[in-house]
């Protein structure tokens, strides 16, 4: 019943950098455990070699999206919160995920 | 979240986009030819610049990722200040050894 | 849709456990969604619960959900929000309902003085007058938070309200920093310390609803965002 309140840009906004932030918190473990294999570097190529598989690249490139999205994002938001108050908070979303796109983009130009 | 936390949290971030934005640069160049163990511990092995890099890197999320995962436990998690701040003290820790560990992995350890 | 036609109106009935009832009344040219509550707790079922007293925008005291967005009932148009035919009128969010369409507005208030929004003079009535310039950069931003008028449109358009019940609020935090800005104030740093402390400007998400949905226009997500800055400005210095 509430939920038309919520439908503008800076909810989605929010939504968007509190879900990669999540994201991006449980798969830093995972990542850090992935590197700490490298004491042995044939394991380390091991893992590497699981992570050819089309999913799990698609979903590299989904964490390195997410990373792109929070950190533009977040630069988005400390400019809002320490600069003098701009009117063109909504300019700024869309050019923040624009940013966070390009990022996409080229990352999946590089695997490929 | 306090004063305190705030600052933390938002000083953490400004030290983090121009971390990110590099790492993001760094992962764009290393897939170009397709990801080895090899290609990656010669461009991190015996690097004080890529231990500092990625070790500062490391202390600063572990904060702000926790920190951040404190604000999600209390408004989304319906969890009460101290369990979250427990939750997130475990978090940070847990984030800071894992990603030493991988630094040292990468950086130090282990036979090329 | 031609006036004699009429309309549905679900309206909310009980207090936080209750339901939708569901009326018919009459439209007419020109006619506010207050209107058609007044029509029909006069026409329909007198036992209906709400809240008004100006009917023009000024008392700040008519506020309700109205098809899922918080609003002044008296200056919203049925005209305007009425999608197909059909009028959906709660209680607003984020406060305990008394009966029907009527919340308490106590914790509300609390909140207002939890963020240390009076003013707190530093001088006696005997002193001179402190002059305080229009143009000054403070006066200006007072001038911007300052016209609210306590409605709590913005406090139950806010997602950090409803996800956790002590935070401070748009209302209450655009209260604190139009106080801030009051050079007269005799301990301005109170007012960072009230504001900046747990549950207050520092877990705003910046959502920016309170924005969209104020009726007299005003940006508490602007007032917070200074109310952070001189926060940590003050956090740096030593002086908080």
């Amino acid at each position: 019943m509430i939920r038309p309140a919520r439908n503008h840009p800076g909810y989605w906004a929010f939504l968007l950098h509190r879900l990669t932030g999540l994201t991006l918190v449980l798969f830093l473990p995972a990542h850090f455990l992935v590197l700490g294999l490298a004491l042995d570097a044939a394991a380390l190529d091991g893992a590497i070699a699981w992570t050819a598989r089309p999913l799990v690249k698609f979903g590299e490139w989904g964490i390195v999206v997410l990373l792109a999205a929070h950190m533009t994002g977040g630069v988005r938001l400390l400019m809002l919160e320490l600069l003098p108050w701009s009117e063109r908070q909504k300019t700024r979303i869309a050019v923040s995920l624009g940013l966070a796109a390009m990022f996409g983009v080229a990352f999946a130009l590089g695997l490929v | 979240m306090t004063a305190r936390l705030f600052l933390v949290q938002r000083l953490t971030a400004v030290i983090l986009a121009p971390l990110v934005l590099v790492h993001l640069g760094v992962i764009v160049y290393a897939v170009r030819n397709g990801l080895s163990a090899g290609e990656i511990l010669d461009r991190t092995r015996g690097s004080l610049g890529w231990a500092a890099f990625y070790g500062g890197f490391v202390l600063t999320v572990s904060v702000h990722g926790a920190i951040g995962l404190r604000a999600a436990l209390i408004e989304w998690g319906g969890q009460g200040r101290r369990t979250a701040a427990r939750v997130a003290l475990a978090a940070a820790l847990l984030l800071l050894v894992l990603g030493l560990r991988a630094v040292w992995a990468v950086v130090g350890g282990g036979a090329p | 849709m031609s006036p004699d036609a009429g309309i549905e109106v679900r309206i909310w009935r009980g207090g936080a456990q209750g339901r939708y009832e569901t009326f018919r009344a009459p439209r007419r040219e020109n006619q506010t969604v207050l209107d058609i509550v007044t029509w029909i707790q006069r026409e329909a079922d007198p036992t209906l619960a709400y809240r008004f007293a100006c009917r023009v925008g000024v008392c700040g005291s008519c506020a309700m959900t109205v098809n899922g967005k918080p609003r002044w009932t008296c200056r919203t148009h049925v005209s305007k929000v009425a999608s197909g035919g059909r009028l959906t009128i709660a209680p607003l969010r984020n406060l305990t309902v008394i009966k029907d369409l009527a919340c308490e507005m106590t914790p509300f208030f609390e909140k207002w003085r939890r963020a240390r929004g009076r003013f707190e003079a530093a001088i006696s009535r005997d002193d001179p007058l402190v002059p305080v310039s229009p143009e000054s950069p403070e006066r200006r931003a007072a001038d911007a938070a300052i016209e609210c008028i306590n409605c709590a449109v913005c406090h139950a358009a806010c997602d950090v309200v409803a996800w956790r019940g002590d935070y401070l609020g748009p209302a209450a935090l655009n209260r604190a920093w139009a106080a801030w800005n009051d050079v007269r104030d005799g301990d301005r740093t109170a007012v960072l310390a009230a504001a900046g402390a747990e549950a207050g400007c520092g877990n705003c998400h910046s959502h920016q609803s309170c924005a969209e949905h104020c009726p007299v226009g005003i940006n508490p997500t602007r007032s917070i965002a200074g109310l952070k800055r001189a926060g940590l400005a003050a956090l740096l210095r030593g002086a908080l």
